[in-house]
């Protein structure tokens, strides 16, 4: 991961430890990603384990209570893993078969990040469906996502448009958009046993 | 002529003296006798290594197919190699999506809009999009049936997701590759004067099931009617861009083979289209309600 380096001979400081150091990294990209401009941090100093949170705690949400959640036919855990990560590779991928000039894991890095509204939305759906059912329901849930995929399209674009050729950009989008489009058809769908 | 004269000094080293005094008796020696157009087109331009030997020795027709031509001089372990086939723009994608949207008589589309320039781009992200739309819309539509029902319980059904990409994608490429197989074989026997790249065929295949997406959505309606007719213009329309395109193929053949191959290209696509669409909402009975079709 690059680091900037820490000077920790500082009269007066107590150099943070890695792990600490690690979290206020994560904690600044999450900051990023929910306001997005167009700066440089994402891309600079990229990391996976923010991404690796996110994944890990979307696909435990997507998970049921029930025990026959298998014959549900909702996805499990690895699939939704599976999706996620695969699907980053599949787009990253695309874009530098396109020319784009990001590199591998710059471009995971930012797709990573940018399911951070996904989860807040997910996250929220899991509180309103604690509430009664009903079409009420449904149009809550409905508009929190579809708030949250807007914001996270818009803030990965913001992030990486810039690296696609001119003429290209349409074409390295839009497979984000499918991206983050099944991710919030899994959320919307979500219905707890 | 001069020019090429020039360029041919340059490249063809021991030919330079003949080319230098004439040029145009040089360019028809070098060239053998079997060669298509496109050599011909090819050696002004003359980048790489590569490409020279392979217009000098003019070995396998099946080679340069191939490699459609001019600009794929990389090997094949190399990125750059397959970046050649994602060389398009945006507004090149859109031009041939809206070929394959609107056939017209006469007007092939491999040669009107990808004759130059397959791309895998386009076959890809089509069939991508169409797995989730037809998983997305046969999920909405069993939804919309049971609506009201108390004791209809919803499941997102996604193994559906999963065969869908598998039928689709195996349709995209495993198809395609018969057909090149038998269109090589074909001309191997009778000479045909239009003969496609594999690449140009897996194009032509990945652009007509665009017309699938729109028709998949438009299936959450729930009426058998309006479902069947538009299953019908779909096929119409993606049908004929597939038989206009490998008509020219197959013309100078044997009657009955032309004929049996174009048939034959149209009833798969007729049942890849009906089959998908009808397994993907296919949920009327009660034994659905509580565990997944």
């Amino acid at each position: 991961m690059a680091k900037a380096a820490e000077s920790s001979g500082e009269p007066g400081t107590t150099s943070p430890r890695p792990l600490m150091r690690d979290l206020k990294a994560v904690g600044k990209k999450f900051m990023h990603v929910l306001y997005p401009r167009k700066s440089n941090t994402l891309l600079r100093d990229w990391d996976l384990w923010g991404p690796l949170i996110l994944c890990v705690t979307l696909a435990l949400m997507l998970q049921r209570s029930s025990v026959d959640s298998e014959k549900d036919g909702g996805p499990q855990f690895a699939e939704v893993f599976v999706i996620v990560w695969f699907g980053a590779v599949t787009i990253t991928l695309n874009s530098k078969l396109l020319g784009g000039n990001i590199s591998f894991f710059q471009s995971l890095c930012v797709l990573g990040y940018c399911i951070l509204p996904l989860t807040v939305a997910m996250l929220v759906c899991r509180l309103v469906l604690l509430a009664e059912q009903g079409p009420i329901n449904f149009m809550v849930r409905l508009f929190v996502v579809i708030v949250m995929f807007t914001w996270s399209i818009v803030a990965s674009t913001a992030f990486l448009a810039d690296s696609q050729p001119p003429n290209r950009k349409a074409l390295a989008i839009y497979p984000v958009f499918l991206f983050y489009f099944v991710i919030s058809w899994m959320i919307l769908t979500f219905t707890p046993q | 002529m001069a020019a090429v004269g020039d360029l041919q000094f340059e490249e063809f080293g021991n030919a330079a003296a003949t080319a230098a005094e004439n040029p145009g008796a040089t360019t028809i020696s070098i060239e053998g006798p079997g060669e298509s157009p496109a050599h011909q087109a090819g050696l002004p331009r003359g980048s790489g290594g590569e490409e020279d030997d392979e217009l000098l020795g003019n070995d396998d027709s099946d080679k340069t197919e191939l490699l459609a031509g001019q600009k794929k001089s990389s090997p094949f372990w190399t990125f750059e190699y397959y970046q050649t086939f994602f060389d398009v723009d945006t507004y090149q994608v859109f031009d041939r999506i809206k070929g394959s949207l609107l056939p017209i008589p006469g007007k092939n589309f491999v040669r009107l809009y990808i004759r130059s320039n397959p791309d895998l781009y386009g076959p890809f992200w089509i069939c991508a999009t169409l797995v989730f739309a037809i998983a997305i819309s046969g999920n909405l539509s069993n939804f919309l049936i049971h609506l009201g029902e108390k004791t209809y319980h919803y499941v997102p059904e996604f193994r559906k997701v999963s065969i869908a990409a598998t039928i689709i994608y195996a349709y995209a490429w495993l198809v395609p590759l018969a057909l090149w197989g038998f269109l090589m074989w074909r001309n191997s026997k009778v000479m045909n004067i239009v003969s496609y790249s594999f690449l140009e065929i897996v194009c032509v295949y990945g652009y007509s099931l665009f017309i699938y997406i729109p028709t998949a959505v438009l299936w959450i309606i729930p009426q058998k009617a309006v479902r069947w007719i538009l299953v019908m213009i779909a096929l119409g329309v993606s049908g004929s861009v597939l038989a206009m395109t490998f008509w020219p193929a197959v013309r100078e053949d044997n009657r009955r083979i032309a004929l049996a191959t174009i048939v034959t290209i149209v009833l798969l696509h007729t049942l890849l289209s009906v089959g998908c669409l009808v397994w993907s909402h296919s949920c009327d009975l009660p034994v659905c309600l509580r565990y997944k079709c």
